[in-house]
């Protein structure tokens, strides 16, 4: 007995541990018009116009993805029943449950937990099926302690943190935990606004990144390897912008993981969703809102703002910067406006312009036409950008 | 006429070989080198004592220990397990312009009269190499109107940093020092980025309009931005994807009204062979793959040459030596003070200009004009038939552009629909016998991508059974896809179980003996 106690340990250690979360009622309020899950009343009137779920039959194309491998080399954490244990058994795997749900009325407080109890587990990626708001769950429960990979299921897919498509996702997880990729990226979770949104006005915001893996195409041909490791090509772009840093200049720095990399380099303490000013290599203030930004901008004759591309869709102003308003990018003016982000993303926008959408329709118009975009050490690329 | 057919029963070798090191046997020789007869000895003494200490080895070499007829064997084993252009149809290997190497090319390249001149020689010793490079230089100012080149570079991207080094050298000399910024764009060929930024400088990369041809407008607003910083622009043309940009004369206009120098990366010229010149499109130096164009072999990493060409304002600048005739004599000149100095030793591939000295020879100013015009009428042929398979489409298909002599293709629609890639495709039609064609350089923007190349080298039937083959494999991938990504199954090359391996430093090393030392005798397959 006792050596068979060891022999399930070291299975144990060896194995790979993978945790899978279903949002069940995600996407539930796409097929009836309603634009969205989110909130008690909203679920009860999607259920009312006959809505079907969706998301639990996209999470189990995924994890059939998972069927190679044997059941001693992968150990599948789940929630009860519809959480994920009966996708997980109608995929022809055998789950390891946790927790407890009361079936049948899950909330995304259920979320939060089992992602917890997961990262608890030391799983070593978390496969979750659902939509912005379930994607902001796990963020909240895991930040970037684990790698995670989220299945497209809600109506909302904003953001970053998703694969194309179910299979895609099954297949990139597996690639994973199998060692073939080993990078992974820092990804937006955006979100919007579903109250606003279902007055039929788009607001969204930057809620936070997640480490998803980056599918770095493999160098199956030598010659022609594709994509860049994403810490280097982060590394090349901060490194940049850190050792060419004007004296006297007061430097306003957006938010997102790109600007961090340069406050990281810059050994500088910053907020990845908010706005920090820098002068002479030093923190004025962290985290500042238009009011305190225009403040500043009375005491410095010279400032330059440094803005990261947001979210997949392109976006440089008015998704998640909103303190960057139309007033604070006039008094800086149009041609103080450094654009800086990493060729993967660059590339992944090839043929899509940037976005504007500033609020003010005047100000996207003169903002729109070409910018230029440090995507390296000393190396830029010109893009169009869109209002 | 013969007809086109897919090579179904096609298998290629595969000897399962080991390294040549593995096949060592200590005390084996190929070659017994005689003894030092004893009137040698007697005369000369003992020669090993002569040579300082530090210039003794301490170990013995370790070379394998095997005999001729088993060296034999295993390369010509090895050579059963390639493909190659002179083997296989390779129309393949897109922007690399794979054509046939006229054996009367390698006849005189192996004469002995040639292949036994070293270049440290005295001029007077090698006078007939000389003359072919000046006779060659001719020709190349001939095609490309440019009035000097250097064949110092030993391919395209030693010529394109050489042009790095020649603008930084120009402007240096008008005390234009602060222009440190060169633009391209993104279907250039890469080493136009890559090269100057070598060479120091800063890059603006520029990404075609909607129709696939570099953005004017982004030229501009890169120019404005720029200003005097600017040191020229680096292009191809036409571009990677085969399409040619139009607005080359006003892409010149531009960046010569505020200083700058314009460079034509042409590596692969085989669209516009004695139809247009580089002089006419108006820029300042252009470099030529010599391999690819003029019919010399390469691939596995040479022998290669980059032909470099300038303006005469910019021929002070060239690498030296320059290759002159006195009226008497040939001779490499030295004496070159404004040279910005060397990009390689000596003064070029030899044996790639002798084969293209002879080629073009072979053809004559018609015969290049020729080779153009069917090299675009194949391309365009096989387009039509490609076109026509399900999954398959091409950059910046329907913009009603003329494509030039290649093409890349995207599988994107095949992927989406069957999950089946350009990496699968790749291997798959290697079991009909073809060879991997070149998928895209970097960066991979166009998703799936396939570049082809049918140049004038290919018949009607070698593009109808690419397409053929091409279409069988499409088809079988939305009947079976699982079957196409297992592929290969019946060519000496295996798919890789896992790519991320070749990136990893902690099982690679670069010798036989620090691969022994990092991982024993692990990895052998004799033990």
């Amino acid at each position: 007995m006792a050596q068979q106690g060891i022999i399930e340990e070291r299975c144990d250690i060896l194995a790979k541990k993978i945790g899978i979360i279903v949002n069940p009622v995600a996407g539930i309020g796409g097929r009836v018009g309603l634009k969205g899950s989110d909130g008690e009343a909203i679920l009860a009137k999607a259920l009312e116009l006959g809505a079907k779920p969706e998301c639990p039959n996209k999470a189990v194309v995924a994890i059939k993805q998972f069927k190679d491998f044997k059941s001693e080399e992968l150990i599948i954490y789940t929630f009860p029943k519809e959480m994920g244990e009966d996708e997980v058994r109608c995929a022809g795997l055998e789950p390891t449950v946790i927790g407890d749900i009361v079936s049948g009325h899950t909330t995304p407080a259920d979320t939060e937990r089992a992602a917890r109890e997961m990262l608890a587990l030391n799983v070593d990626l978390i496969l979750f099926a659902g939509g912005d708001g379930t994607a902001r769950n796990v963020l909240d429960a895991v930040g970037e302690e684990v790698a995670v990979l989220g299945v497209p299921g809600g109506c909302k897919i904003h953001s970053a943190v998703y694969a194309i498509n179910p299979k895609t996702a099954g297949k990139l997880v597996m690639e994973f935990l199998l060692g073939k990729v080993r990078d992974v990226k820092e990804s937006e979770v955006m979100d919007i606004d579903e109250d606003a949104f279902r007055e039929g006005v788009l607001r969204a915001r930057l809620y936070g990144y997640m480490k998803v893996p980056n599918e770095k195409k493999m160098v199956q041909n030598l010659k022609s390897g594709r994509g860049y490791a994403e810490e280097g090509a982060l590394d090349l772009v901060a490194r940049y912008i850190a050792f060419n840093l004007e004296k006297d200049v007061l430097y306003i720095m957006g938010p997102g993981s790109t600007v961090r990399g340069v406050m990281n380099k810059l050994d500088l303490s910053n907020t990845l969703l908010g706005v920090d000013l820098v002068y002479n290599n030093q923190v004025l203030a962290n985290d500042v809102n238009e009011k305190e930004i225009l403040g500043y901008l009375d005491k410095y004759a010279k400032a330059i703002i440094i803005i990261t591309v947001i979210g997949g869709q392109g976006y440089l102003f008015g998704r998640g910067n909103q303190q960057l308003s139309p007033t604070v990018i006039r008094r800086v003016g149009l041609d103080n406006l450094k654009i800086i982000a990493t060729k993967n993303k660059m590339f992944s926008l090839f043929a899509q312009p940037l976005l504007v959408d500033t609020g003010d329709e005047e100000l996207n118009e003169e903002l729109s036409g070409y910018a230029r975009v440090i995507v390296g050490y000393g190396e830029s690329v010109m893009f169009r950008i869109q209002s | 006429m013969s007809k086109a057919y897919v090579r179904t029963n096609f298998h290629e070798a595969r000897w399962d070989e080991p390294m040549i090191y593995e096949l060592s046997t200590p005390g084996t020789r190929g070659i017994l080198v005689p003894e030092v007869e004893d009137e040698i000895v007697a005369a000369v003494g003992d020669v090993a004592a002569s040579l300082p200490d530090q210039v003794k080895r301490k170990a013995p070499l370790l070379l394998p220990e095997v005999d001729q007829k088993h060296v034999l064997a295993h390369y010509i084993h090895l050579t059963q397990e390639a493909m190659g252009s002179n083997l296989s149809n390779d129309l393949s290997e897109g922007t690399c312009t794979m054509k046939y190497n006229p054996r009367l090319g390698e006849t005189l390249a192996m004469d002995d009269n040639f292949a036994s001149v070293h270049p440290a020689q005295d001029d007077s010793t090698m006078q007939g190499v000389l003359e072919i490079f000046y006779k060659f230089e001719q020709i190349m100012k001939e095609i490309s109107g440019m009035d000097r080149f250097s064949f110092q570079p030993g391919g395209g991207n030693h010529a394109v940093y050489c042009a790095a080094c020649v603008m930084r050298a120009y402007h240096a000399s008008r005390n234009d020092v602060k222009r440190d910024t060169i633009i391209t764009t993104i279907f250039s060929h890469p080493t136009d980025a890559a090269s100057p930024h070598t060479a120091g400088y800063n890059v603006i990369t520029l990404y075609p309009d909607e129709k696939g041809i570099p953005d004017y407008e982004g030229l501009k607003k890169a120019v404005a931005e720029t200003g005097d910083h600017l040191a020229g622009i680096f292009m191809t043309n036409p571009e990677d994807i085969g399409i040619y940009n139009p607005n080359i004369d006003k892409f010149v206009e531009l960046v010569h009204s505020v200083g700058g120098l314009c460079y034509y990366d042409q590596a692969n010229a085989n669209a516009f062979l004695g139809v247009v010149r580089a002089r006419e499109a108006g820029v300042d130096m252009c470099h030529f793959n010599v391999h690819k164009t003029f019919g010399t072999p390469h691939g596995g990493e040479g022998p290669a040459n980059g032909a470099f060409g300038c303006r005469e304002f910019l021929t002070k600048f060239l690498p030296k030596p320059t290759i002159e005739f006195d009226g008497d004599k040939f001779y490499r000149d030295y004496d070159r003070a404004e040279s910005f100095g060397k990009v390689r030793e000596y003064f070029g591939t030899a044996g790639v200009i002798l084969r293209a000295y002879s080629w073009t020879m072979m053809h004559g100013a018609e015969g290049l004009r020729e080779c153009a015009n069917i090299s675009v009428l194949n391309n365009n042929y096989l387009e039509k038939l490609l076109l026509s398979i399900k999954g398959l489409g091409e950059a910046f298909q329907g913009n009603g552009i003329t494509r030039q002599e290649q093409i890349r293709y995207t599988w994107e629609e095949l992927n989406k629909e069957t999950g089946v890639g350009t990496d699968d495709i790749n291997r798959r039609i290697n079991d009909y016998g073809l060879p991997y064609y070149w998928e895209s350089h970097h960066p991979w923007v166009i998703p799936e991508p396939m570049t082809l190349e049918p140049c004038e080298t290919y018949s009607k039937c070698d593009l109808e059974e690419y397409y053929l083959t091409l279409k069988k494999v499409a088809q079988e991938a939305y009947d079976d896809p699982e079957m196409v990504i297992g592929a290969p199954y019946k060519s000496a090359a295996h798919k890789l179980a896992n790519a991320m391996d070749l990136d990893d430093p902690e099982k690679w090393a670069i010798t036989w003996r620090a691969f022994l030392r990092k991982h024993g005798d692990k990895y052998l397959k004799v033990k």
